[in-house]
């Protein structure tokens, strides 16, 4: 699928002197990259100074962030045009790839193999504790009752994202109205978690029994004379009311997926079933679903990995209290709260683990490509 | 078409009819909830405070509710501990009826008014509608102004404002460095890996889609530990790197199968004309690239706005720094019951990408598609 190299032998050698080092342009491309860095470098310092908000500093930033790895492509290729071809070709994929995946060198993977290393140290990672931490987090009560929560998000969270989303997809996709609809069901992707919690915190709203209820959960119930109830502190039924924010969120995402995936179902089996009497429900379950397993198996792996890194929902409703607390809240309380970074680590590690099978899953899929 | 719909049997088309409104029906109660909790922030947002607290944000629409017509003076320290006889009206009611109101036999209600002063209110049902609106809350959490308020006893009194206007500058210069660092990286890195061969290429590759559903939980501790030692750490830059960092294995991704797909022929023709590569990457690759790129940039976009653990860590909740997802998390903790704060604060949070999201939803939902497996 890729042969570059055999087509660039082929295009015509545009250098005077081929095979040789074209030193002026050499050394012009060479003095641009290092003024380039040091530049950025400047840039980098004058930015770390700057802690006020104001538009000069951010278009600075953009200037600094696209225009320096603009200039330092520009150099390198400069550098790089003025090689022997032999030199240049290889030389080439590096300048090209480097910067971007060096980032997520510096930025995912080295830390990530620190964390590792740090989940096996104490506190301020200055003695080696070897495997406390691990054995601190399965038997921990506060962190055993974070399993707990995170099992139940993991099962009811994606559950409800994924049977709701497939629903609407196909009441949708039957409908006039399905535009419509999908946008509305979409919205509240747009919408942080962090807002929709003020969203929900007021439809959750509480006020003592005989006052006006502004929640219009409690509205409801008071109305059929049922006492109100202080929803996020009711347990353990408030990790309901807080995956139901996260389902209210999310189903959207599993909607538009769903709805594409059943845009490419051709028409012609569904009405072949028909013809041969299945009834909608039999098509339904015996031929549509089969046929889009691969996005159902897309959607629930996105959403269940999202209800196993769940954070903000939890952290701004009930700060993880009231045994609502869960992974991501009791890593947040043991990093940041309690500077304890060997614990801290060994959660982060924990739940890299449990997501790690997407990893494989997802290799997996990338070795059948073609091409890889 | 036509001669099929006449040709159609009458019963068939009337169960067509019914499994129409089945459809159609169920559709519009889903949509209804999902508006729901979004349409009482937004009108709450409107009202005044003292109605908010007072009542719900749904009473803004007709309905039947009790106003007091006339009032009973019973004379403080009237006696309650016994059945108390109210001759204008014929009834004896007891003090616990008097809370929850008691409705009289010709449909009027009598409730405390105030027990202490002993007042009771005479009410009759009537059709009312809350519309007072206001654009008070915005002003009072958009610019950081004091703002003065009547209590229910006639007194005002003035509080601090919020502001959420900084808050929403300071996102914006957040979220646009974050958004658009990530793109020319990612397009030369998802360019080479598309068109060019090199060692490590599998190896780097597989290590970019391994990277895509890594929870940033794992990077945490040492970057800010790293942060903190080059004193970056409480600045807008940390979080343009990190994000920068963090996005970019699913921008890699995304424009990497954008630009392995693009045809051969317009690559091969540019190589035959003399065309260097770099030539190319800038007059051919990335001018074809701009719906992925535009995906891309939407859903950063909207994943850099919304963003709350990664701004909370690397940003903190310094005054003049925090964004508006940390500034309305903060509210809710401090003035959890300022409702009218809090649904106009939560707005404004939600404006900007819900702008975004209305204008530009088909390049949301095709970065999206394509970028279904970043968790």
């Amino acid at each position: 699928m890729i042969q570059q190299t055999s087509e660039a032998d082929k295009r015509p050698v545009p250098s005077p002197a081929a095979g040789a080092l074209l030193t002026g342009q050499f050394l012009v491309g060479l003095l641009g990259l290092a003024v380039t860095l040091g530049l950025l470098w400047l840039g980098f310092i004058y930015l770390r100074g700057a802690r006020e908000t104001s538009v000069l500093n951010a278009v600075i930033a953009i200037v600094w962030g696209v225009g320096g790895v603009g200039a330092l492509f520009v150099t390198g290729n400069t550098v790089i045009e003025s090689l022997p071809p032999y030199w240049r070709d290889r030389v080439r994929p590096f300048l090209f790839f480097l910067p971007g995946v060096g980032i997520l060198f510096l930025f995912l993977m080295i830390p990530t193999l620190i964390t590792l290393y740090q989940s096996f140290f104490n506190n301020d990672t200055t003695e080696f504790v070897g495997l406390n931490n691990y054995i601190a987090t399965f038997t921990d009560r506060s962190m055993l009752e974070s399993f707990r929560n995170n099992l139940i998000w993991l099962f009811l969270g994606t559950a409800g994202c994924v049977v709701l989303g497939l629903l609407i997809a196909v009441l949708a996709d039957r409908s006039r109205f399905e535009v419509v609809a999908k946008a509305i069901i979409f919205l509240p992707m747009a919408i942080s978690l962090v807002g929709a919690s003020v969203i929900w915190r007021f439809m959750y709203a509480y006020a003592p029994p005989g006052q006006p209820q502004i929640g219009l959960q409690n509205a409801i119930i008071t109305a059929f004379g049922i006492p109100p109830q202080s929803w996020l502190t009711l347990q353990p039924w408030n990790n309901l009311f807080l995956i139901l924010v996260m389902i209210w969120g999310s189903t959207g995402f599993a909607m538009v997926l769903f709805s594409a995936a059943l845009k490419g179902v051709p028409a012609d089996i569904t009405e072949a079933a028909q013809v041969d009497g299945a009834t909608e429900v039999q098509t339904f379950f015996q031929i549509i679903i089969p046929y889009i397993q691969g996005t159902i198996l897309t959607v629930t792996t996105t959403i269940a990995i999202g209800t196993l890194k769940i954070f903000d929902v939890v952290y701004v409703m009930t700060g993880g209290q009231y045994g609502t607390s869960v992974v991501g809240t009791e890593f947040y309380r043991q990093f940041f709260t309690n500077r304890n970074f060997g614990y801290g680590s060994a959660i982060a590690i924990v739940l890299f683990i449990a997501i790690s099978p997407v990893i494989v899953y997802n290799l997996r899929q990338l070795q059948k490509q073609e091409g890889f | 078409m036509a001669t099929m719909a006449t040709t159609r049997p009458g019963r068939r088309s009337g169960s067509r009819l019914l499994r129409d409104v089945l459809i159609n029906g169920s559709l519009a109660i889903l949509c209804i909830l999902w508006l729901i909790p979004l349409l009482g922030l937004l009108i709450s947002s409107f009202r005044e405070r003292a109605d908010i607290a007072t009542s719900g944000w749904w009473t803004i629409f007709p309905h039947r509710e009790y106003v007091t017509e006339s009032q009973i003076d019973l004379g403080r320290g009237f006696p309650v501990d016994q059945p108390i006889t109210l001759d204008q009206l014929g009834v004896t009611v007891t003090d616990d009826q008097l809370r929850a109101g008691y409705t009289l036999p010709d449909g009027r209600r009598v409730i405390w008014a105030n027990r202490r002063a002993r007042l009771i209110d005479v009410q009759s049902q009537q059709w009312a509608a809350n519309t007072n609106f206001t654009l008070g809350n915005y002003q009072a959490v958009l610019l950081g102004q004091q703002y003065t308020y009547t209590l229910e006893d006639g007194s005002t009194r003035t509080e601090q404002g919020e502001n959420m206007g900084k808050a929403f500058l300071n996102s914006l210069t957040v979220t646009i460095p974050a958004t658009v660092i990530p793109i020319l990286l990612a397009a030369f890195a998802a360019y080479a890996f598309a068109w060019m061969r090199f060692p490590g290429r599998r190896l780097m590759f597989a290590m970019v889609v391994g990277l895509l559903v890594i929870p940033s939980q794992v990077a945490m501790i040492p970057l800010l530990r790293t942060f903190s030692g080059m004193q970056v750490t409480g600045t807008f830059l940390a979080l343009w790197l990190v994000h920068t960092g963090f996005g970019l294995s699913l921008a890699i991704y995304l424009l990497y199968n954008y630009i392995s797909g693009l045809p051969r022929e317009i690559l091969e023709s540019a190589f035959i004309d003399g065309a260097s590569p770099f030539t190319m990457f800038m007059r051919l690759i990335l001018p074809l690239s701009v719906p992925a790129l535009a995906s891309f940039a939407i859903f950063q976009f909207m994943w850099v706005w919304n963003d709350y653990l990664n701004a909370l860590i690397f940003l903190g909740s310094a005054p003049d720094q925090q964004v508006v997802t940390i500034k309305l998390a903060q509210m809710i903790g401090s003035r959890g019951q300022d409702w009218h704060l809090l649904t106009a604060g939560g707005f404004v949070s939600m404006v900007l990408p819900l702008i975004v999201f209305f204008s530009l939803q088909r390049y949301f939902v095709r970065g999206l598609l394509a970028g279904s497996v970043k968790g």
